[in-house]
């Protein structure tokens, strides 16, 4: 990421309301007031590049709307820590930076999406407007989280919210793309999971030989493309 | 789990704190040595044989080619460590050597060690002061807790409960978390919230009312609501309590919880110094 910022944007200085606490004896957290948006996902981003070189740092985790950062017990500002998360703030913008694009190649349907129908049935569409509908979307990875490479991605047309299954399947294979609620995103590894599957993606979501290992990260922008239905 | 007893583990042979043991949850076990090393386990007690000589924990034992350890079901405590000199070689993955089951990457092939598994160890240095036993933790089932940050959102009457307990620790616990068994958490405020980072010792509660308390393989975010947090100083505690028994919460304040880590590293310090080969 590149840090030059232009002139800070003037709806999201100062005036959006935050709070800091404690979650427990050595991890703070800032979080923003109100809605989500893309604009405060870049200002969380900018925050956590900001705190990589803080004494003592063991860990930066970027939420929804919020910053958690964990410092070793040894920490020397152990105790300024919340006070430099508001001072952080208050002084940093968001991260300018062009975005990362990262296609997705996607089957849709067939038995690697047995969910496309009940995603179809639910928005009341046909699977062909689901499928196009998806996969014209731009996403945004708003952070990562769940297992290793899972990207918590917004930007998902509303139409296509489908609520989570009620019970959740115990082994979602890698690679499945998913709908969950208003969210939708990609299983890196096999993993218990109660979201809707739609198509699968044989791009590698979390690979060990790669470094960074997760092919996402906060700020990318991700499209899916349609390979096709499965039949 | 028990970070602190493999810490004890690995500074008794010899080793950093960094090298990879053999967490034994559960036993009984059996292995095998097929090589020329020192060993100590540490944690849950049992009592363990080798080669049908009584061994005690929290010491030091030299072992030569073709002896058999035997551990028997513990008598307190869940977890056994066995650390050898040199460590358990594994390779490093994203700079740990422990293993992620969930991920199924680090450690051994990312997976649980299976009977006839063979494991390496690493070289060691082979030389050790005089010391050969050290004083153990003592463990406990009453475990000190931070608030939350969303603690204010539960009843007055659910935040007293949360110290009264007790808690029984149910048998779907696992490594990621321990679900609770005790009075019903009630929520005043019942809105959902945005998805924040969660860590070991964070104690959740779902919409159920009951507690769960992720422990050392807690996934990176959650979205539950944030009632308390283990201390650290407790957690190794918390990992050794078995399924089917009881806790309680203690209240502590951050200032209390800074400074039992502290503690605990400086009782950590005398037992690497007592160790330290003249």
């Amino acid at each position: 990421m590149t840090s030059d910022d232009a002139q800070p944007d003037a709806n999201e200085t100062g005036l959006s309301a935050v709070r800091t606490y404690w979650v427990n004896e050595t991890a703070g957290v800032l979080e923003i007031c109100g809605a989500t948006s893309t604009q405060r996902q870049r200002r969380i981003w900018r925050l956590a590049e900001r705190f990589r070189f803080y004494p003592g740092v063991r860990d930066i985790v970027p939420g929804m709307n919020n910053l958690t950062v964990e410092l070793d017990h040894a920490a020397p500002d152990l105790d300024n820590l919340l006070d430099a998360l508001r001072t952080e703030w208050r002084t940093s913008n968001a991260v300018k930076f062009p975005p990362r694009r990262i296609d997705i190649p996607v089957h849709y349907g067939g038995p690697a999406g047995p969910d496309l129908d009940e995603v179809a049935r639910h928005s009341g569409m046909s699977v062909d407007k689901v499928i196009r509908l998806h996969s014209a979307g731009q996403y945004t990875v708003y952070f990562l989280g769940f297992v290793p490479g899972f990207a918590y991605l917004g930007g998902m047309n509303k139409r296509l919210a489908t609520p989570r299954r009620r019970e959740p399947r115990l082994a979602v294979p890698a690679g499945s793309v998913a709908i969950g609620g208003e969210q939708t995103g990609v299983y890196p590894s096999v993993s218990p999971g109660g979201w809707q599957l739609i198509g699968q993606t044989s791009l590698q979501l979390f690979d060990l030989a790669r470094d960074p290992a997760a092919l996402l990260s906060p700020g990318d922008t991700v499209r899916f493309v349609n390979l096709g239905k499965n039949q | 789990m028990d970070r602190l007893s493999l810490t004890i583990g690995n500074y008794l042979v010899g080793n950093a704190k960094e090298a990879a043991g053999i967490e034994l949850c559960m036993p009984p076990a059996r292995i095998r040595f097929d090589a020329r090393c020192a060993f100590a386990l540490t944690g849950a007690e049992c009592s363990a044989r080798l080669d049908n000589n009584p061994i005690g924990i929290g010491q030091r034992v030299l072992v030569e080619v073709g002896q058999t350890l035997d551990l028997s079901v513990a008598s307190v405590g869940i977890r056994a460590y066995l650390c050898v000199s040199g460590g358990i070689d594994v390779p490093l993955v994203l700079r740990s050597r422990s293993t992620d089951l969930h991920a199924g990457m680090g450690g051994l092939d990312g997976r649980l060690i299976r009977r006839g598994d063979i494991l390496n160890v690493a070289p060691s240095r082979e030389s050790y002061g005089t010391t050969s036993a050290v004083p153990l933790p003592q463990p406990g089932h009453s475990i000190r807790i931070v608030p939350g940050p969303d603690m204010d959102d539960f009843t007055a009457e659910s935040r007293e409960l949360l110290f009264k307990g007790p808690w029984k620790v149910t048998i779907q616990s696992n490594r990621m978390g321990y679900r609770l068994e005790g009075p019903t958490l009630i929520r005043q405020d019942n809105g959902e919230l945005k998805s924040h980072a969660v860590f070991a010792g964070t104690i959740q509660v779902p919409s159920s009312g009951a507690p769960i308390v992720l422990m050392a393989d807690a996934p990176a975010t959650g979205g539950y609501p944030r009632i308390a947090a283990v201390i650290a100083a407790d957690q190794w505690r918390l990992a050794q309590v078995p399924p089917g028994a009881s806790i309680h919460f203690e209240p502590s304040s951050r200032a209390a919880a800074l400074l039992a880590f502290q503690e605990q590293h400086h009782y950590l310090e005398r037992v690497q110094r007592s160790l330290r080969a003249h």
